[in-house]
């Protein structure tokens, strides 16, 4: 964001359950507000074409590409980023203790988008084949995996699963 | 296995937490006060030449710091360092054309930057972009490997007479006289395009000149900030001291992330130590396409001559290698597919050559497998379409063909592209093939369960490779450890980290020598303020030569700690038992010493150190192999397509490997 542009426009928008006022100018992609203004970080910018799924954000509840939305856009509505799936490195959601446990990352920069395309629904997606598991997921690309750790680990939170 | 508590097992990564909170620093997350930000203006066409420049609209803008074209750089305009020279090989031939930071009279292929723009943010930089005008003549493009050899073909680099960037000629035997009375001579062409690594990550640079202490510090996407400190440190006539190269975790190598000396990885730092001012690049995944480096394209002409058992006679490869339009890391890659190509097998007679060439198309270097696989893929298809000629199974081909157990170590003859002697240290390829094969049932499919599924209208195929893999290789890489009076134990090594799991890798190996919990171990990596001697992360070195010198050092800090243990307990040390972050008499349960506390009596605050010995627990040491180390590999898959859609692959699909 140029300091210099009058074009800033205010924004109310409440983000990983805080709510934040701002200015942003008009151009702004969400990623760049939540790494750069809001140093949140976790969120991970791979293609900024809505292609690799690494910034994915919870947008009023639903995975959005926070790159391919404007801050503006964020105005009235409720943000959540990755940052707000656990208090501390010692308190893990149980997603990201599932993935721990079956190894599905390495490198670990896609991790948060794909932890937070995965959030909201993880009951209906965890019961899923996996082929569906597979499709679900279709949405975010790891160059590290293979993918086949990371459906190891949804399928391991399974509610119907029998525990095997 | 021994019997270790970590090494071997299966623990939680140390560094998941991290990474799975979003904490974890990688490139784009450091920010600096003041910090500016960089956009580079880059040629659409592949092959150009630069005919004027014009950025007075640029620099009129308001929010433009600077912007810079390759005649601004001073000295440190010119071609970058040639990574890996050729190997000693007999009449090799080498052209040594590397790239240069800022494209100054022609452009060789489509992204080579030619201006740097320091902007308050990337998005102004960005913006500036649209004024830069820069006037380029197209000259047609050389992308085909044979055309580029042509005596009419467009040539890329002055003084040359050709795009031929390298020639190479290796063999042992004589493959005319060992094929002379061959059974079956298969020829086939086979050819690889281009491939991109693609990490999620893309590349970037961070850098900040602190005038008040003559400090360069620079965060950069490398698999080898050691090289990259050294080189730039000389580049811009500093110290080494003066450098420090800093690898946050990074979002995937995948080998286009070594030490490249990319122009931004040069430009960057030195806008920083001109500015006065922290300057960022962060790529984006257009610049990514085209701007980092590629790997594969190869075309090659074999031939494998086979008796009527199907045993190989002799294997005749020529090939053309595409090195892109500069050729900074040497020969590796061609040099891995020429001496992988031979495999597991027994290869009595074996000619290669290669023929590296220039094209307009971006730089080659190392993509996951560098070149290995290649070579893997011709011998892998002859020997499939030898088993079909001669009616063997495939399976049992590659038995026939294999090195015994007891034909190690094996010496090729070969120059391998660490410049040691191509040498298996050891094999025994027969129980991974036999295990792939079960994995797969392929005896069922063999006898008839093709037929079978056939009938009931799927396509069921069979896919089994083997391969050796020449990993590990030198020259050296080292390790400190030393142990904290709180009881954490701290290691330190050179190479970097894009995802292996060194963080929990190289502490379990820690773990052990010491007697600590792996979970208190805490591996640093790729940092020049913490350890700066070494190489990098590369060739599937880095378990090998980096996890040996971690347990060097670790083994130089238990002597200490049972020094300092027998001491403090009055025994013998060979009395004492370590584990579980304690120092325990074997003998007497209730006596015992924290790891902390031992440190803390080893660095005391009165008394004296004895001439000889050194205070603390803490040890450096080093591993530089002979030559690289030997792994195998069997790949085994069976899988079954879809009636009326033989390309679609049913998900049922079994592996091996």
């Amino acid at each position: 964001m140029s300091d210099n542009d009058p074009q800033r426009i205010a924004i109310e928008t409440r983000v990983n359950g805080t709510s934040v006022h701002a200015e942003v100018e008009s151009r702004t992609l969400l990623t760049d507000f939540l790494r750069q203004d809001l140093r949140l970080t976790g969120t991970n910018v791979g293609c900024e074409h809505g292609v690799c799924g690494a910034c994915t954000v919870l947008f009023d509840g639903e995975p959005v590409r926070a790159c391919l939305i404007f801050a503006v856009q964020a105005n009235g509505h409720t943000i959540e980023t990755v940052e707000s799936l656990a208090n501390s490195e010692e308190e893990l959601h149980p997603l990201q203790e599932a993935f721990r446990e079956a190894h599905a990352l390495q490198c670990g920069f896609c991790t948060p988008g794909i932890l937070m395309s995965l959030a909201p629904d993880l009951d209906e997606i965890a019961a899923l084949d996996e082929d569906a598991i597979r499709e679900r997921l279709s949405g975010n690309l790891c160059r590290c995996t293979g993918y086949q750790h990371i459906v190891d680990a949804i399928q391991s939170m399974n509610p119907e699963a029998d525990g095997d | 296995m021994t019997d270790t508590p970590y090494f071997g097992r299966r623990v939680p990564r140390n560094e998941d937490a991290t990474l799975l909170t979003g904490r974890a620093q990688f490139i784009d997350d450091v920010d600096l006060p003041d910090m500016l930000h960089v956009a580079f203006w880059r040629s659409d066409f592949a092959h150009a030449r630069i005919t004027g420049v014009d950025l007075s609209a640029v620099r009129a803008r308001p929010d433009v710091v600077a912007a810079y074209v390759a005649d601004d750089l001073g000295d440190i305009w010119g071609p970058g360092p040639l990574l890996v020279p050729p190997p000693p090989i007999e009449d090799i031939v080498f052209h040594e054309r590397c790239q240069v930071p800022l494209a100054r009279d022609r452009v060789l292929h489509a992204g080579e930057p030619v201006v740097a723009i320091v902007a308050t943010s990337r998005y102004a930089a960005e913006d500036a972009l649209e004024d830069v005008r820069v006037d380029l003549e197209p000259i047609d493009a050389v992308v085909d490997l044979h055309a580029a050899l042509e005596q009419d073909a467009p040539v890329l680099h002055e003084g040359l007479d050709s795009n031929l960037a390298a020639h190479c000629v290796q063999q042992k035997g004589n493959y005319e006289e060992a094929s002379a009375n061959a059974e079956l001579v298969l020829e086939r062409r086979f050819h690889y395009d281009r491939g991109a690594s693609a990490a999620i990550e893309n590349r970037g640079v961070v850098a900040n000149w602190d005038d008040s202490n003559g400090k360069l510090t620079i965060w950069d996407t490398t698999q080898a900030p050691i090289p990259i400190r050294n080189g730039l440190a000389g580049l811009y006539g500093l110290a080494e001291r003066q450098v420090d190269v800093i690898a946050p975790f990074i979002g995937g190598g995948f080998g286009p992330k070594i030490m490249m000396f990319y122009p931004e990885e040069v430009v960057v730092p030195w806008i920083a130590m001109q500015l006065g001012r922290p300057v960022k690049w962060i790529e984006d995944r257009s610049e990514n396409f085209y701007a980092t480096t590629q790997e594969r394209s190869q075309i090659h002409d074999a031939k494998v001559a086979f008796d009527a058992d199907g045993r190989i006679l002799g294997v005749h490869d020529v090939f053309l290698h595409d090195t892109g339009a500069y050729d900074p890391y040497g020969l590796t890659v061609a040099i891995n597919a020429q001496c992988t190509l031979l495999g597991c097998y027994d290869v009595p007679a074996y000619y290669s050559e290669f023929t590296a060439v220039f094209t307009n198309r971006p730089i080659v270097t190392p993509v996951r497998g560098a070149g290995r696989q290649h070579g893997v893929f011709v011998m892998e298809r002859m020997l499939d379409l030898a088993a079909r000629e001669l009616d063997i199974d495939r399976v049992e081909i590659r038995r026939r063909n294999y090195l015994a157990p007891d034909d190690f170590p094996h010496d090729h003859g070969l120059v391998y592209q660490d410049f040691s002697s191509l040498t298996y240290d050891s094999g025994n390829y027969a129980p991974a093939l036999e295990r792939a094969a079960e994995m797969i049932d392929f005896p069922a499919w063999r006898d008839g369960g093709r037929e079978e599924a056939h009938a009931a209208g799927a396509h069921e195929g069979v896919g089994i490779v083997s391969y050796v893999e020449g990993t590990g290789i030198g020259p050296y890489e080292g390790a400190r450890v030393s142990i904290d009076p709180s009881g954490e134990v701290h290691v330190a090594t050179g190479v970097g980290t894009q995802g292996q799991g060194h963080y929990t890798t190289l502490a379990q190996i820690v773990a052990d020598a010491v007697g600590a919990d792996v979970a208190r171990v805490h591996v640093v990596t790729g940092d020049t303020r913490e350890f700066n001697w070494g190489t990098g992360t590369f060739a599937s070195r880095g378990a090998v030569v980096a996890g040996h010198a971690c347990h060097a050092a670790g083994m130089a800090v238990r002597e200490k700690i049972v020094e300092c243990a027998a001491t403090h307990f009055g025994v013998d040390g060979e009395s004492l038992e370590l584990g579980a972050g304690k120092v325990t008499v074997a003998a007497e349960p209730d006596r015992s010493i924290t790891l902390g506390d031992l440190a803390s009596l080893a660095n005391p605050l009165r008394g004296a150190v004895v001439p000889g010995t050194e205070p603390g627990l803490e040890a450096t040491a080093y591993f530089g192999p002979a030559r690289g180390a030997t792994a195998s590999g069997v790949h085994a898959m069976r899988d079954c397509c879809r009636p009326g859609d033989v390309r679609r692959a049913d998900p049922r699909l079994r592996c091996g490997a």
